[in-house]
């Protein structure tokens, strides 16, 4: 049995600098209540990794709007405005990613491997600095792995024991990412008994995650 | 018909039967109004769904359900969702038969820069890189000018999106083949003539004996 933690405690987790993952796509699948906590909190220097910066107001955007991001690693800016601004501006650093190395580069973080080696990238300025492998005449990017000290979630159910079960595309980099950290914090929409959620439905187990964040009321 | 309209419907006549299909945003999104009749497609979107259908109607939006630039949809029967890391699988692996982008330019080559304007736009390439190194056939759907300006060009002067052609691209004048020879003009836009393709291409475009009009 978990004891659930308020947003504010949750918030409270994150020092300033850390590296921070956050679950969504454009918002979809965001933990909301601890994005408005870290905000509330005044976070400073966070490096945040996620898909994209959603829109102002919206998602991770509400990070950037307050000015808590040094720096970010994402696949996507171009529907967030204030983040273009603030890259033009120097005022935050934005790393771009291709999505689906993203994807692999958490993904190999969260399983012990040494890095992903893709086709993406191949030919383009993602390449800059990067280990070509050649593999059977074909030539790969070697693409490292990536981990963070926190990793922010948010999911459809949680059962007492913190097994998490996620919804239609607010799924996304959630999963992924709840193995990728060392500090895995979860927003559940739902909160149901143990046994509610089938085995083969648990898309994310209990062990995995540190701590729950309350449903709201 | 819009320009719009047209160049959906175009690259609605290369869609096939039973195969898996992703569309980009923006323009390309329109192709899915007109999937041929009798014809099973299965779309997918990057953030994690195949099998996604139109904005329901309003107050049943479902905030856990949207497409990749965060409107909402819904899902049609037999419909799967799944996380990033199987959706990208799906677009490097092999598994995706056809997707569908916008272009802001393609050269000579067939190379396409749809991510990034110096100075002037930051997007980020978004899954876009992913889909042209990994999807069997990379279509771009794309105006032919921008207010006047080529897009179509010899050499790219924007970054690339991959070093891997595009499969075809189709425009409000025209419908171009990217072939080891250099582009070849396959078709025009009803009423459009070659000299008016010309004279919006700076890319050299190689022409066949005859150009037919696109059948839309």
């Amino acid at each position: 049995m978990r004891k659930a933690i308020s947003a504010e405690q949750a918030a409270a987790m994150v020092p300033d600098g850390a590296s921070v993952m956050v679950g969504g796509f454009m918002g979809v699948g965001s933990p909301h209540r601890v994005l408005a906590a870290l905000v509330a909190r005044g976070a400073r220097g966070l490096t945040v990794i996620g898909n994209d910066t959603s829109r102002a107001g919206h998602g991770i955007g509400v990070l950037i709007d307050a000015g808590c991001v040094a720096r970010c690693i994402v696949s996507h800016i171009g529907l967030n405005p204030v983040t273009q601004q603030k890259l033009i501006a120097g005022e935050m650093e934005v790393e771009l990613v291709p999505q689906g190395t993203l994807a692999e580069r958490i993904r190999a973080g969260g399983a012990g491997l040494g890095g992903v080696l893709t086709p993406t990238g191949i030919g383009t300025v993602v390449q800059d600095g990067k280990q070509v492998v050649t593999i059977d005449g074909r030539d790969f990017l070697l693409e490292k792995p990536l981990r963070a000290d926190v990793a922010l979630l948010h999911c459809y159910e949680a059962d007492y024991y913190a097994n998490l079960t996620y919804r239609l595309t607010a799924q996304n980099f959630n999963p992924l990412m709840a193995m990728a950290a060392d500090l895995v914090i979860a927003e559940p929409d739902e909160v149901v008994p143990i046994g509610v959620i089938p085995p083969d439905h648990v898309r994310t187990p209990g062990v995995l995650v540190t701590h729950l964040v309350k449903r709201p009321h | 018909m819009d320009a719009k309209e047209l160049i959906a419907r175009r690259v609605a006549r290369e869609l096939r039967d039973s195969t898996l299909v992703n569309l980009g945003i923006g323009l390309p999104t329109l192709v899915a109004h007109y999937v041929p009749e009798g014809m099973l497609v299965a779309f997918q979107s990057e953030n994690g769904i195949i099998g996604f259908g139109s904005r329901p109607p309003d107050g049943m939006e479902d905030p856990n359900l949207t497409d990749a630039g965060g409107g909402f949809i819904s899902a049609l029967p037999g419909a799967y969702a799944f996380d990033s890391a199987t959706s990208f699988a799906l677009i490097r692996g092999g598994h995706l038969d056809m997707t569908v982008l916008g272009g802001l330019q393609v050269d000579a080559r067939g190379h396409l820069a749809n991510w990034l304007v110096p100075g002037k736009m930051v997007a980020g390439m978004g899954g876009a890189m992913d889909l042209v190194a990994g999807a069997r056939r990379v279509v771009i759907a794309m105006q032919h000018a921008a207010k006047g300006t080529a897009k179509i060009v010899p050499e790219l002067t924007l970054p690339p999106t991959a070093a891997r052609p595009v499969s075809l691209v189709v425009t409000d004048l025209a419908v171009i083949e990217p072939t080891p020879e250099g582009l070849v003009l396959r078709e025009r836009a009803p009423g459009v003539s070659v000299e008016q393709i010309l004279a919006l291409t700076t890319a050299p475009l190689i022409l066949p004996d005859t150009v037919p009009e696109m059948t839309l």
